[in-house]
This record gives C-alpha cells, sequence and structure tokens, in this order.
C-alpha cells in the first residue's frame, strides 16, 4: 500500500479550516442580506409599481402579456378587501434587477470557500490515495463540499439567495461536526472499504443527500411561508419581514417536489447499490442491519412524500412535513445511528 | 398515469380547462375518481349488499391512494424497531443476553416480537396489505393505459385559451397557407418531437389536431410498482430454498460442503440436502497486513487474504485466493470471508498422562489488538474431564498494575492466560452446546487467581501442569483461521433484475413528461390564417412552458411571419379568449 503524504494531508486540514472560516463569512454575509431585505423590498416594489403600469398599458394594445410569475408582490387570498398584502419574492425565482449587495457578497464567499474546502477534500484523498470517504469527518467534509457544489450549481439556474443562510448554515455545521466532533488522522482504509463500490455507492449517497438538504431548507420555508400567507389572508400583521425575501409557499413547495424526486431516485440507486456491495462484502444483499433500515426508512417516507403529493389532501403543509420527517432521518442516519448503533457499518471511524 | 395536481390546478379549479372525459385527465383524473369510489362506498354501507358488498368496500379502501400512503408511512415507523432492539437472524447471542439483563421487559418485547421484527406478523401484515394494495392499484391502471394508448388524442377543447399554456399566431394572407394545410404541417412537426396525432374536423373551417406524448411515464410507473413485486417475491424465494452456513476454518483444514461440514446452518423452509453443491476447501494460508507505518492508526489492519484450494468433483484441485468483498464463487454457492483470528495449539494431558486434547483452539478476537477469548473442553480427560477459560494475547503486556493487556494484533509475545476446571462438562447428554462457552456450574475450579495454584499463564513452547495432579496443558505453537460464510441464495439474480428495472421505471415515471397538444386553425375574414395552440400537462411537468416555447417557435419558423399577438397563460394575466 502506497504511503501516506502527511505534509499533503496537514495542507488539506489547513484547507478544511480556511474553508470553514470562509463559508462562516458566506453564512454571516447570507443573514446580513435576509436582515436587511426590507431596503431592498422597497426597491422591488419600486421596480414593480413601473412594471405593472406598463404591463396595463400592453394588455390594452394586446400586443404582449405579462410573462407567468413576474410579479413579484401579490395579494394572498381571494378576499383582497380586508386581507393584508403579504409582500414576496418572485414565484419565477429567477434573478431580479435590484441590487443584494450582502447577497452578492454571500455568493462569491461561497465559491471562494467551496473552491477552498475542494482543495481540502481533494488534498485529503491524495494524501490517502483513496477517495476521501473512509470515516466520518470525510463523509462531513465531502458532505458538505457536495451541498455546496450542488447548491451553486442550483443558482446559476435560479435566483435561491434565499436560502443561503439556510445552506451554508448546514455546511458550516457539517464542518464544524468534522473538525470539532470528529478529526481523524488520514489512514487507509481497512479491508471492508476497500472495494471499487466505495466510490460508486457513497458519492450517490451523498449527492442524494446534498439534494435532501436543499429541499428540507425549502419545505421549512415553505411552511413558514405559508403561515405568514394564512395570517395575511386573516388580516393580521406580517411579523417576518425577511420571508419578503422568499417566494410563495406553492412555488417553494413545487420546486421541493422537483428536486426531492430527483434525490429520490438517487437515493434508490443508493440502496440497491448498497445491496449490491452488501452482496459482495457480506454475502447478503439485505440484512437488517441498522444503517439499512435506516437506509430503508428514508426510502419510504420518501417515497411516501412523493405518494403524498398525488393524494388529495396531502399536498402543502402535510407533504412539507414529510419532507422534513426524511431530512431528519437522513440526518439520524448519518449522526447517530453511525456513532451509537452497533452494526456492520460501524466503521465510521469515531 | 400521474396524478399530481400541479400548483395551478390545485389553486384555481374554477378555471382549469377539461378538456376530455372523466377520468383521464390530469390531476382530475384523480378526483373523478374518487368520486366514484366514493359513491360505491355509499352503494356498499346498504347492509343488504352483505358479504359480498363488504368485500368490494373493502377493496376499495384498500387499494385507494391514501391507504397506500398511510400503509407506506406505517410501513417507514414499524421498520425502526427493528434497528433499536436486537434482533435474533442477525445476532440471537446479544437477544438471550438482553433478556438475561431485562427479565422484566424482555419477555413481553418478546411477546410482541420486537427481537424479531422483519419476520414478525405485524411488520409482514403491513408489507403484505401495502402489496395487495399496489396490485389493486396496478392492475387496473395498466388495463386503463392500454386502452389510452390505443385511443386517440382526446377531442380539442374548445377554448384552447384556457389551457395552462396558450399561443396564437396570425399567417399574413399573402402565404396562402390555407387552414387546413396549417394544421396538417402542424401535425407533422408535432410528429417530428415524438407526439402521437390525429387531424380532426379536416373538412370543416375550424380543422385542429390533437396530439399527446409521453405514454412511457405511465409504463415506467407501471413498471416500477410491478417490480417491487417482483423483488418481494425474488426475496421470498431466496429464503425459501436458499441456505447460509458458517464455518471457522484453522490454517491445513479441509471443509466438506456437508451439513455435518458447518459450525451453524440456517437453511430455508424448502430447503433439501441434495442443494448443497459438492465442493470442499482447504484454508493453506492465511495473510494479515496490519498498519505499520501510520503514527495513529498503528496496527489497523489493511489486507486479509486467504489461499484455498478450490476441489470440485471431477476436477483438479485449484488455488484461489479470498479477500474481504472478493468472494469466491463455486457452483451456486458463494464464499465469503467475514472474520478471522488466531487459534493457539494447544496439548492436553489428562491425570492418566494420555494425551486427550491435541490441536489448534479457535480463540474469538475481542478488539483491534486480537485480545481473545478462548475456551477448551476436554471430554476425553480421565479420570477427570477438563475445561479451561481465559485468553489469548498476541502482543502481551502487562500495565502498570500488573494486569496483562494485549498491544498488538501481531504475535509479537503470544500468551495464554487460562482457568482451569474439572467435573462433568455436561456434554454426554446430547443437547447442543455452545463451544465458546464452558458453564462451570456443575465444575471444580482448578486454577484461578484466588486459588494457591493461580491463574495458568503460558508463554510459547511453556508447560503448565495442573493441580492435584490432573494433567498438564502445553502451548505448542499458533495458526490463523478464517471466518468463512457460505451462502446460496437461489432469489439473488431475481432480486437484481427487479430492482434494476425499477430504478429504469422509476426514472421514466418522474421525469419524462406526459403532455398534450392541440392546434387548431381558421381563416379570418381579412384571408389571414389564424393559428392557435395550447398545451396541457398531465401530471407534474415543469417543462410544460419551455415546450409551448418550442413549439411556438418552430410554428412561426414553418410559415415565416412576423410574432403576432401571443399570450401566456398565468394566474397573473388570463390569455385572450379567441374561439
Ligand atoms: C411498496 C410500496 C410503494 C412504493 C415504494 C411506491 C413508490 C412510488 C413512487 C416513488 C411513485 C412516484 C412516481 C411518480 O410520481 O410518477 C409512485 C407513484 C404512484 N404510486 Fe406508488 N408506491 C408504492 C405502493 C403503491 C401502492 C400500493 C399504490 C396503490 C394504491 C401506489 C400508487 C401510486 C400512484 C397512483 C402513483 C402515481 C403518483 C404520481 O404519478 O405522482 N403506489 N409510487
Amino acid at each position: 500500500m502506497p504511503t501516506i503524504d502527511q505534509t499533503l494531508a496537514q495542507y488539506s486540514e489547513l484547507f478544511m479550516l480556511l474553508g470553514a472560516m470562509a463559508f462562516t463569512v458566506a453564512f454571516i454575509a447570507f443573514c446580513w442580506d435576509l436582515a436587511k431585505s426590507s431596503k431592498t423590498i422597497k426597491a422591488v416594489e419600486d421596480r414593480l409599481a413601473a412594471e405593472h403600469a406598463t404591463a396595463d398599458v400592453a394588455v390594452l394594445v394586446g400586443a404582449a402579456g405579462a410573462s407567468s410569475g413576474s410579479a413579484a408582490g401579490r395579494t394572498a387570498g381571494g378576499s383582497a378587501g380586508q386581507a393584508h398584502t403579504v409582500e414576496m419574492a418572485s414565484d419565477s425565482m429567477n434573478y431580479g434587477k435590484e441590487r443584494r449587495a450582502a447577497a452578492r457578497i454571500g455568493v462569491a464567499l461561497t465559491v471562494l470557500a467551496t473552491v477552498i474546502l475542494a482543495a481540502g477534500v481533494l488534498t485529503r484523498g491524495l494524501a490517502a490515495h483513496r477517495v476521501p470517504w473512509g470515516n466520518m469527518y470525510e463523509f462531513c467534509t465531502t458532505g458538505a463540499l457536495m451541498v455546496a457544489v450542488v447548491y451553486l450549481i442550483a443558482l446559476t439556474r435560479k435566483d435561491l439567495r434565499f436560502l443561503g443562510s439556510f445552506v451554508i448554515g448546514l455546511v458550516v455545521v457539517m464542518l464544524i461536526a468534522a473538525t470539532i466532533g470528529f478529526p481523524t488522522p488520514v489512514a487507509h482504509l481497512i479491508p471492508a472499504l476497500q472495494s471499487y463500490w466505495i466510490i460508486i455507492h457513497v458519492s450517490v449517497a451523498v449527492l442524494a443527500s446534498a439534494l435532501f438538504t436543499l429541499t428540507f431548507a425549502m419545505s421549512v420555508l415553505q411552511l413558514i411561508q405559508g403561515n405568514r400567507e394564512a395570517r395575511g389572508r386573516a388580516g393580521k400583521a406580517d411579523k417576518l419581514a425577511f420571508m419578503r425575501l422568499v417566494p410563495s409557499a406553492l412555488t417553494l413547495e413545487n420546486a421541493a417536489y422537483r428536486i426531492n424526486a430527483v434525490s429520490f431516485v438517487f437515493w434508490t440507486f443508493t440502496l440497491v447499490l448498497g445491496a449490491i456491495w452488501a452482496e459482495e462484502a457480506w454475502g447478503r444483499y439485505w440484512g437488517w442491519d441498522t444503517k439499512e433500515v435506516w437506509t430503508f426508512v428514508i426510502w419510504v417516507v420518501y417515497a411516501g412524500y412523493l405518494h403524498a403529493r398525488a393524494t388529495r389532501g396531502w399536498t402543502g403543509t402535510r407533504a412539507a412535513w414529510l419532507s422534513i420527517v426524511g431530512y431528519l432521518c437522513v440526518v439520524f442516519n448519518f449522526t447517530i445511528v453511525n456513532v451509537f448503533f452497533a452494526g456492520l457499518h460501524s466503521y465510521a471511524g469515531v | 398515469m400521474s396524478q399530481t395536481p400541479d400548483g395551478a390546478q390545485r389553486h384555481d379549479d374554477a378555471g382549469a380547462p377539461a378538456p376530455d372525459g372523466p377520468g383521464t385527465g390530469g390531476g382530475k383524473g384523480r378526483a373523478v375518481t374518487d368520486r366514484k369510489r366514493n359513491r360505491k362506498r355509499d352503494d356498499v354501507a346498504v347492509p343488504a349488499l352483505g358479504f359480498l358488498g363488504m368485500l368490494r368496500w373493502a377493496w376499495t379502501q384498500l387499494t385507494s391512494m391514501r391507504t397506500a400512503l398511510f400503509l407506506l408511512l406505517l410501513l417507514a415507523v414499524a421498520a425502526v424497531p427493528g434497528s433499536l432492539f436486537p434482533q435474533r437472524p442477525a445476532n440471537p447471542a446479544v437477544v438471550t443476553q438482553y433478556l438475561t439483563d431485562n427479565p422484566e421487559v424482555g419477555p413481553w418485547l418478546d411477546r410482541f416480537q420486537l427481537f424479531d421484527v422483519y419476520s414478525s406478523v405485524w411488520f409482514s401484515a403491513i408489507y403484505l396489505l401495502l402489496f395487495l394494495s399496489l396490485i389493486g392499484c396496478v392492475i387496473p391502471r395498466a388495463i386503463q393505459h392500454y386502452k389510452a394508448m390505443r385511443s386517440q388524442p382526446p377531442r380539442t377543447p374548445r377554448r384552447l385559451s384556457r389551457l395552462p399554456e396558450y399561443g396564437s399566431m396570425a399567417v399574413p394572407a399573402e402565404a396562402g397557407l390555407s387552414a387546413r394545410s396549417a394544421v396538417e404541417e402542424a401535425a407533422r412537426l408535432l410528429k417530428r418531437r415524438g407526439y402521437r396525432v390525429n387531424v380532426r374536423d379536416a373538412d370543416t373551417d375550424r380543422p385542429s389536431v390533437g396530439a399527446e406524448r409521453g405514454f412511457a411515464k405511465e409504463i415506467g410507473n407501471l413498471v416500477f410498482h410491478t417490480s417491487l413485486i417482483g423483488v418481494l417475491v425474488s426475496v421470498a424465494i431466496g429464503g425459501q430454498f436458499g441456505y447460509t452456513g458458517q464455518r471457522v476454518l484453522v490454517e491445513g483444514e479441509t471443509f466438506v460442503n456437508s451439513l455435518i461440514g458447518y459450525d451453524s446452518f440456517n437453511p430455508g423452509t424448502g430447503f433439501t440436502e441434495d442443494r448443497l453443491d459438492p465442493f470442499s476447501l482447504t484454508l493453506d494460508k492465511f495473510e494479515v497486513v496490519f498498519d505499520r507505518e501510520s503514527t495513529t492508526h498503528y496496527g489497523q489492519p489493511l489486507d486479509f487474504t486467504a489461499t484455498m484450494s478450490v476441489r470440485e468433483p471431477g476436477q483438479p484441485a485449484e488455488q484461489q485466493v479470498l479477500k474481504v468483498n472478493h468472494p469466491l464463487t463455486i457452483g451456486g454457492s458463494n464464499v465469503y470471508l467475514m472474520g478471522n483470528g488466531y487459534a493457539p495449539v494447544v496439548t492436553i494431558r489428562d491425570g492418566e498422562g494420555n494425551i486427550a486434547h491435541q490441536g489448534p483452539v479457535v480463540a474469538i478476537p475481542n478488539d483491534g489488538a486480537y485480545t481473545s477469548t478462548m475456551v477448551i473442553k476436554v471430554p476425553d480427560a480421565k479420570p477427570e474431564q477438563l475445561g479451561f477459560v481465559g485468553f489469548f494475547l498476541p502482543t502481551a503486556m502487562e500495565g502498570e498494575d500488573g494486569v496483562a493487556y494485549g498491544s498488538d494484533p501481531d504475535p509479537m509475545n503470544p500468551r495464554l492466560y487460562l482457568n482451569s476446571y474439572y467435573g462433568d462438562l455436561g456434554l454426554d447428554n446430547g443437547d447442543p452446546k455452545n463451544v465458546f462457552v464452558l458453564d462451570t456450574s456443575n465444575l471444580t475450579v482448578l486454577n484461578d487467581r484466588n486459588q494457591d495454584s493461580g491463574g495458568i499463564e503460558l508463554a510459547a513452547y511453556e508447560t503448565k501442569e495442573l493441580p492435584n495432579g490432573m494433567g498438564s496443558i502445553t502451548f505448542d505453537g499458533l495458526v490463523r483461521y478464517a471466518a468463512l460464510d457460505i451462502h446460496h441464495d437461489p432469489g439473488k439474480l431475481g432480486a437484481l433484475v427487479f430492482s434494476s428495472l425499477a430504478m429504469a421505471g422509476l426514472g421514466a415515471s418522474l421525469f419524462i413528461g406526459r403532455r398534450r397538444v392541440w392546434v387548431r386553425a381558421g381563416t379570418h375574414d381579412d384571408g389571414r390564417t389564424m393559428v392557435e395552440w395550447g398545451l396541457l400537462a398531465r401530471g407534474e411537468d415543469h417543462r410544460l412552458a419551455p415546450e409551448a416555447a418550442t413549439i411556438s417557435k418552430l410554428l412561426r419558423d414553418q410559415w415565416l411571419t412576423d410574432a403576432g399577438p401571443q399570450a401566456h397563460n398565468s394566474k397573473s394575466a388570463a390569455g385572450v379568449d379567441n374561439s
């Protein structure tokens, strides 16, 4: 077995630390962005007022229509008479024209932090001459990297900066857990993990988990926004001004559904590929090992979520709760099960 | 069919179009079916319907989506206790220990089958009901989809502008495009995009084309759900006709694949002995590599390699390498390397001076330094049977308190620490006994710390005389052993095939868009040809708007006109009604 490169391993730890610090600052920037949202919203309102004026003209002339969901502010509920107007972001989740300096700083820092963290994960792998997915420290750091990368990719397509404080907050938590909770020096893999299946199985699992992280944040926001919309309909005052940067509950629900559908497929891969590996390593493809039980539970909860979306009376809030419960199971499976439960998967090196 | 109502339909019911008959239109389909079911439910509430009615009622209940969802969530909850309590199939010894440690709650937990969760009555009931529900759901849907695939796209809605995506254009009179040829050209374009098309009312002044695509979505869904049944059946077949067995094989020993060759054996109910593949295995050599470079993981195992001679009838012996993650496949059986350890070789002479035992004794490692427990039973010793229990340490060190501990997994200072007993080992009454446990309740102590004789401590090649002339024990040498699992699972291939099918079906079901397009044309009084089109998704389809844009562009490119009036339908801007 090739010798472990200790110098590179030390660089890796340095990168991880620097990355965690950069993410922390990015997190603060995203929070700042939410905090000063009132000012931003004012700008949006002004722009919209102007846009509405032109849109009305357009409808009159019959030459052009407003494109779907470009209206940022709208009245929630039918009885517009007494209802408060609940302000929220555009349902299209496209980038608007207004400047959000703090959010921009947050995104820029996230990019920087992701690059540094990627260097940390990469050097860790190079130091050990293998994929850096052998213990909790490595799962956490790679998982954090994957969440950040998935988030940045999503950002190139949609304006999901309102998720920044949630998602980057979770990334910071994962990195803190890795560096403080499970610090593990670089080492070779134990024989049970020496298989090409680790590359396939773990990468898909981490990817699915990263996507579930995004939808978890969306579902939480959906519940908050739904509550806010209901308050608006009831004519109560809006107490959560920062939620103005967030699109409507329905938009969040649909977006979360789309991502959850993708991550459910990845989770199915995780489960099936894990079973194939288990067959090769332990001689049975399914044995209700603790880890297998929880992987199965997660799979069934998200299958329930997909079914809920197709069942009357189960869309909206209940579906959001299922998505949240599913994610809590993912976290449980990753932390409590790895650390406290005995089982064949107890290799996590903690 | 995908019944997820999209946002617009759910929140804007009044404005949602119903362009086709009952039971076929997106979110509405489910609603209609549900309503039908409700009606049925009311019918059977009349007691006159009796037993058959009850059955029908139960069936409609069971196959409803709500029940499936409930059962799914119940299944998730029911699976959890299996991770909280030790399970018999995986760990029978731990369960026994748990029952001894918790004499109050233990038996109650056992009564509710919490140590056999996955074969328990309640867990089985949930998944069997779920699969029954699934079958009841899949069959009618398959029939319905078969019909849908053979029928034409539904009639063109009167008001296309009410569809979620709508567009229109005017082709100038100079282009000389008749309404009929406009519709036919549109049909050709749609066909090229994978739609199934049907031109209708061609001879009227408002001809139109109906188009539909994405039948594979529903096929995918059906394949997915059907494959789940396939996986379940495969698992059942594997459990029924397969077997798993364990065998500890010391270096130099040979295992013959027959029932007596196994240390433990768990056959399925349909197992017969002739299912055992005739082969034999010899463990020629077992090699272990521990990490000697790392300061932090010093002594961590890096590699286990078992070199085996495999003999099959009619074939010469063949040497093969068995490793963790690299099982041997011999006929229909797989051999897995599940564990390893040391087997100290000991010679025991009895009180009469005869050799009562000679050979390796398997010691079970408990930690990374291979601190191993071992038990030796010597039923042949005379005048009294002898028993030994204690530890083996590959590299023994002495702590400050004088207690020995193992410090390394390699044998650098191998030592045995044993207590000895004499008396009736209780092996003669025919009850099966665990070879790794010595029941000392009927035995008398010969050696242990509390006796004058002290405990037995042996370094390599040392001999210790037992007190009272009961004999002696010699530590002659050390060999390694491999713990093998031998499995045969005839359902394995089926499980793999069906789970692959399930994954493919799932992908198709979730990511293929099922949509319908209608294009209608007519000639305006001023000679322009007016073309309008509308799109409808069936189920969740976030790519409907991009598809509408593509179709709009295709049609414009086709007739090379200036853009006519066009509107997107949405909540914020209702389209212009031009029907
Ligand atoms: C082992 C249990 C089951 C699992 C794991 C499962 C899984 C799934 C998944 C992942 C989907 C999403 C596919 C899609 O959205 O197109 C789905 C859809 C669906 N399932 Fe199941 N299912 C199970 C049992 C059932 C049962 C028993 C029924 C019948 C009552 C059922 C009826 C449906 C229906 C109607 C859909 C379509 C929903 C839609 O298209 O969004 N499923 N199922």
